[in-house]
């Protein structure tokens, strides 16, 4: 060891140069070379291609469903739209339509209540004429008894036609 | 020993920067032969077991939402097949394992060498040599392939007057072949150089056992630099397997699309 150590440094000082180790070196090299350029082109650069072919394929179709996902939310806002105007439509329609109904059944019973009030102020005004035209005779009947009565108490004979001519007399007059 | 009779001599303190490139066998004390199990193979092989342990391991569960381990290594995988596609065009992603090979290889050893007691198997030009000549044949290679004759058009610069072309392809030609020494020596130099000065502020660290007045300055001093240094290798080890990989996409580049 010491010896070569020596011959080596006397030869050259550099171990760089020491040309008896290239042999040795170059062997190693041209293995290491080989082994690894097999371990890199067969497995580890396909598989590494794949896994990022991968990924490139998943984030495609991960944008691709999303932007699907976005459309369908827009449909979908759309299709909200247009339910809500057409239910606003709709209640429209419904509201007037009620209106209408409940205008037509007031006025309906409005004319109903006119009429039924009409009738019964007739009937009442007919009752009023029939209760004064009682309530007339009454009067006679109680005029021409209580001057029965004065003529009687006055010491007389009444006379009855004579006092309900008076009493007709008095009354029209 | 020669160092150890010189360091004894130095004042008491040792220093052996280079030692940590020795290579040596794993199992006892003979000669390096070529097949000989040396730190050599240790840690190519853990460089390699770190690269399958992120890479294969880390990503065995294949989760859609990652976790830490596998986030790194689809990072490491974008970040390589992303300078492929940029610098080298699309038709070089054929060529994407073997660059990420050597980006896995070289990031692994890199950082695994920062480890104290390490061997860096990329501060070795045999190393790096090989790994730039790889490149520089590959690159030649498919370049002819590819194009033919054609491929030469990259030496003539059809942007240039006429007279100046024959001057500028030679310049061309030899800035082409000087390619392999600048790429290996770039990196087994950057890291044996970090590597080298971290030992000798570390064989500075003890002065203070040798002599209380001097080493109660120069002690901390040198650990502070060893942080210092440590940081900007770490630095420098990732930066200079990304220069590695980068300028070896540019050289195919080259070869795909030779016309200037």
């Amino acid at each position: 060891m010491a010896s070569e150590a020596k011959a080596a440094e006397s030869a050259s000082g550099l171990p760089q140069l020491d040309f008896s180790t290239f042999g040795n070196q170059i062997f190693w090299l041209a293995v290491a070379l080989v082994v690894l350029y097999f371990i890199l082109s067969r497995i580890a650069l396909p598989r590494i291609a794949a896994v990022l072919a991968e990924r490139q394929g998943t984030i495609t179709n991960d944008l691709a469903a999303a932007e699907e996902m976005r459309t369908r939310a827009t449909e979908a806002e759309e299709a909200y739209k247009k339910a809500l105007a057409d239910a606003k439509a709709e209640a429209q329609k419904i509201i007037a339509e009620t209106k209408a109904a409940i205008r037509q059944e007031l006025d309906r019973a409005n004319a109903e209540a006119d009429a039924e009030i009409k009738a019964r102020t007739a009937e009442g005004e007919k009752q009023i004429a029939e209760i004064r035209a009682g309530a007339l005779d009454a009067v006679k009947a109680v005029a021409a008894d209580v001057a029965g009565e004065l003529v009687a108490a006055m010491g007389q004979k009444p006379d009855g036609r004579s006092v309900n001519a008076a009493v007709n007399a008095r009354m029209k007059g | 020993m020669a160092t150890e009779a010189q360091g004894s001599e130095g004042g008491g303190l040792v220093f052996h920067p280079m030692d940590q490139f020795m290579v040596k066998p794993l199992f006892g004390d003979g000669a390096v032969g070529m097949f000989t199990l040396t730190n050599v193979t240790l840690w190519m092989v853990l460089a390699v077991a770190a690269t399958f342990a992120l890479l294969v391991l880390g990503t065995s569960k294949r989760e859609i939402v990652p976790g830490r381990t596998q986030s790194v290594a689809e990072l490491a995988y974008d970040f390589i097949r992303k300078m492929v596609e940029d610098v080298a065009g699309k038709d070089a992603l054929p060529f994407f394992p073997y660059i990420m090979t050597l980006f896995m290889f070289i990031v692994f050893a890199n950082f695994l060498g920062l480890l104290p007691m390490a061997f860096t198997t990329t501060s070795h030009i045999a190393v790096t040599a090989v790994l730039a000549m790889l490149v520089f044949v590959t690159v030649t290679v498919v370049g002819f392939v590819r194009h033919g004759v054609g491929f030469l058009s990259l030496f003539w610069v059809s942007s240039a007057p006429l007279p100046l072309r024959p001057v500028l392809a030679l310049i061309e030609v030899i800035s082409y072949f000087v390619r392999p020494v600048s790429h290996s020596i770039r990196l087994a130099g950057n890291m044996m150089a970090g590597h080298a000065v971290v030992k000798v502020f570390a064989a500075f660290a003890p002065m203070i056992a040798l002599s209380l007045g001097v080493g109660i300055l120069v002690t901390p001093l040198s650990i502070l630099a060893i942080t210092a240094i440590y940081a900007l290798e770490v630095l420098v080890a990732f930066i200079q397997a990304y220069v590695f990989t980068i300028l070896t996409c540019v050289y195919l580049r080259d070869a795909l699309h030779p016309h200037h």
